[in-house]
């Protein structure tokens, strides 16, 4: 009965795209079997919004400070990610604010700054922009510009991120990098519960202000083995989830299934050996683990559903150029979303999927 | 008709808000709120035979003619006022009867700031600190406010409330090592002048950006709140800093969340070139706060007995009754914007002068000022402010730390390339202003 609950809400808040002509090919969600040893304790299956639901609930148990607001949160939230707690813990742990994004977050920076684990959830990515003064101009510098006497590291700011087949323009955004120009945060995005889990602790126990992307095509679609305890996952480190020698493919989030599919295909229809890494700290980034395997392989794509132009490959591109110069085969290449803002009914061809990927793959193999 | 009763009927509220006997009145107010939030939160069962709306969003009565409520621009909140322009007791049961040594600190504060902002204004213009902004007629905002809460009550500023740091005991050392940038400026260098922060006294450091730092306040009271100590937040910020969107969103949130803070508006006529009637049409920022569903008064800021006495009330309240409070301190900001700022260019002589002169809050405490303190306080001003010139700026390895809790990689090779090219091109950059 609580499935057909969560399916029929979902399907409110989701509606299903009807489609005319060609199918668009269904996201696939890989599980890690690969999965290093996170913690040792009990596992129970969870998909990625139970997983942050369990995160949350570990918080709330173990620290009498934290509290958790946004809008809908009190319920459960639009996306469930909050489901249970406020009965659990008390209204005025769990709480419903205003409808206003900049005062979401002035309000988590201030609670944060007074001592309390502030933990603030921003709808959707799409709507982060009204709270961008209050990250960029205030959270990111609060401990710079007092001279270490004041911070809000304690606050953590949550969003659903990323295209989910019918999203369109405001509800499919991944704006990580208007803010990986801002020194002061920390920016996270996991691939799967385990590691979505295992980040959030990691960016809520984080002396400073993170914000942390939750790809929400993987809610309910993503489902893993997750320890029920605590544990954490370090940030600014890489994975390495696939060692190769030919190419080497950066992504992070939903992409990361993607660049798994097209490395299998590499192997297959290629014979190409590809290197898998999930950047997974977006800001600051493993710089290390990515050069690293560059000079190994001597080819880099990097794939990202934002636009192309500004977006966070690019970054990566140009330090990898400066650091791994002389190792290049090829040109570095980047396999993103269109410089356009998200459409509806042309997602099939605007995301940078498997086919883009693989070709991509065949050039710079090419070269 | 209709319209002058519905008028009279709002003001009559706002008065009864305004003038409630505090003691047991404020129980009966609490009781009445809790009843009244209780209501909003069970609705009461729909009965759509009774004659009275049911909606969720409002609880009003019908109206059966066609009326627009008039925002009250002419005779708005009255303004709270216990001394007269020559600073005698108007009503002596509103006299907050101070000690003499308190009432003389206030004085001793206010000349003691408006020293050294004359003192750091000048050196401004000599070129021997970059900026500076002067708080020139707005002290008796300061200093009343700060008399009226605990040390421990934790301050958000906006830039013009140097008199509440002052009054807390911020030596004139650190002024002046905030605004020369020195090694002993606690936030180590970072900042323009006037940019003041204090861990130990609970103010926390300013921003540029105006009014972020108000949802903040909304956030830290909240924090506050749930530690269940006696402690309140208060939150300044200027008339023209009102109209973003962040004023709004911590207002709302305040009331929504019921947090223990006092919103303190420094009303002082101008946002820079900007004067009150081309920054809002309604009656100021006090008439807001009934719409967010904010207990708000308007007070004399040039009267230091009056904002101490609402600010006394409010923090009192606040603290017992987990709301927050509006207070619109009405003043005038007699010197310019700042360093950058010539304000004859939009406003007449005439007009600084009559405040300057004839409504001022130091003047209204003149029969306490004897000539010997205000030579004295310009001696201890001029002290620090030698001593602050020659101090050595901090070491330029402070560029880099605290943009995260500890150094990463990528900013510690910034940090060594910077060295690197500084040692190579050495003759081009001031190293021997800054501390090794």
């Amino acid at each position: 009965l609580l499935l057909i609950l969560i399916a029929s809400i979902s399907r409110a808040t989701n509606p299903p795209l009807t489609f005319t002509g060609t199918e668009i090919e269904e996201q696939v969600f890989i599980a890690d079997t690969h999965c290093m040893n996170v913690s040792a304790g009990p596992t129970q299956k969870m998909n990625l919004f139970q997983s942050v639901t369990s995160a949350l609930d570990n918080t709330l148990a173990g620290d009498p400070t934290a509290v958790i607001f946004g809008e809908d949160v009190a319920f459960g939230g639009v996306f469930r990610c909050t489901v249970g707690l406020r009965d659990k813990y008390g209204k005025d742990r769990v709480f419903n604010t205003p409808l206003c994004e900049q005062g979401i977050v002035g309000f988590g920076i201030g609670a944060a700054a007074a001592g309390a684990t502030a933990i603030a959830e921003i709808q959707f990515a799409d709507y982060i922009y009204p709270a961008f003064d209050q990250i960029v101009n205030e959270a990111a510098k609060y401990r710079y510009r007092s001279g270490n006497m004041f911070d809000c590291g304690k606050l953590t700011i949550r969003a659903p991120w990323g295209c989910v087949g019918h999203g369109s323009i405001y509800h499919s955004q991944c704006p990580e990098a208007f803010f990986t120009h801002c020194p002061g945060i920390k920016i996270v995005v996991p691939r799967g519960p385990v590691q979505a889990k295992g980040l959030l602790l990691s960016c809520i126990a984080d002396q400073n202000p993170c914000i942390f992307f939750e790809p929400k095509i993987l809610y309910r679609a993503a489902v893993e083995q997750v320890p029920t305890e605590a544990y954490q996952i370090p940030l600014s480190q890489a994975e390495v989830l696939q060692e190769g020698s030919d190419l080497t493919l950066v992504a992070w989030g939903t992409q990361v299934h993607v660049l798994k599919e097209v490395a299998a295909m590499a192997q297959e229809k290629l014979g190409v050996s590809c290197e898998l890494i999930d950047l997974r700290t977006i800001l600051p980034w493993d710089t290390e683990t990515v050069c690293k395997s560059v000079v190994k392989t001597g080819r880099l794509l990097i794939s990202h559903e934002a636009p192309v132009t500004g977006g966070f490959a690019a970054e990566i591109s140009s330090t990898v150029q400066e650091e791994c110069f002389l190792n290049l085969e090829a040109p570095i290449s980047r396999v993103c979303g269109y410089d356009t803002p998200f459409p509806h009914i042309f997602e099939p061809f605007y995301i940078p999927d498997k086919w883009k990927c693989f070709e991509a793959v065949k050039r710079m193999i090419n070269y | 008709m209709a319209a002058a009763r519905g008028l009279t009927k709002l003001y009559r509220i706002g008065l009864h808000a305004i003038r409630q006997n505090t003691t047991l009145k404020a129980t009966t107010f609490l009781q009445q709120r809790a009843f009244r939030l209780n209501g909003a939160l069970r609705q009461q069962p729909f009965d759509s035979s009774a004659e009275k709306p049911q909606f969720p969003g409002a609880s009003a009565e019908f109206i059966d003619h066609l009326e627009f409520i008039q925002p009250n621009v002419i005779s708005g909140i009255p303004v709270y006022r216990v001394m007269d322009r020559q600073g005698q007791i108007i009503n002596p049961s509103e006299d907050p009867k101070l000690p003499k040594e308190m009432v003389l600190n206030f004085y001793q504060k206010m000349t003691l700031l408006n020293t050294m902002d004359r003192i750091l204004y000048e050196s401004q213009r000599q070129g021997r600190i970059s900026f500076y902004m002067t708080n020139y007629g707005e002290e008796g905002t300061h200093i009343g406010s700060a008399a009226a809460l605990e040390p421990t009550d934790l301050v958000f500023g906006q830039y013009r409330e140097a008199g509440v740091l002052m009054y807390r005991g911020f030596p004139l050392d650190l002024f002046m090592a905030q605004c020369y940038a020195n090694a002993d400026d606690l936030g180590k260098g970072r900042q323009m002048p006037v940019h003041y922060g204090s861990k130990d006294l609970n103010f926390v450091t300013i921003s540029s950006p105006l009014a972020t730092q108000i949802p903040q306040a909304a956030g830290a009271a909240y924090a506050v709140k749930r530690e269940n100590l006696n402690r309140v937040v208060i939150c300044y910020f200027g008339e023209g800093a009102a109209s973003e969107g962040d004023a709004h969103a911590g207002f709302n949130f305040s009331a929504t969340l019921e947090c223990p803070l006092i919103f303190f508006c420094r009303n002082n006529g101008y946002a820079i070139s900007t004067p009150t009637n081309e920054q809002y049409r309604g009656d100021g920022i006090a008439a807001r706060g009934p719409g967010y569903g904010l207990m708000s008064i308007r007070v004399d800021g040039n009267d230091v007995f009056a904002v101490y006495n609402a600010t006394k009330e409010a923090r009192r309240r606040a603290v017992a009754e987990n709301q927050p409070f509006l207070i619109e301190a009405m003043t005038y900001r007699i010197g310019h914007h700042s360093t950058s700022d010539d304000s004859s260019a939009y406003r007449s002589v005439d007009e600084v002068n009559y405040w300057d002169k004839q409504d001022h809050p130091i003047s209204r405490l003149r029969h306490y000022m004897t000539r010997a303190w205000r030579k004295q306080s310009r001696k201890l001003v001029m002290e620090a402010f030698e001593k602050a010139e020659k101090r050595l700026k901090p070491n330029p390895e402070l560029l880099f730390t605290d943009v995260y809790n500890e150094m990463i990689p990528p900013i510690a090779k910034q940090r060594d390339a910077m060295w690197r090219h500084v040692q190579q091109y050495k003759e081009h950059y001031p190293l021997d202003l800054y501390e090794k």
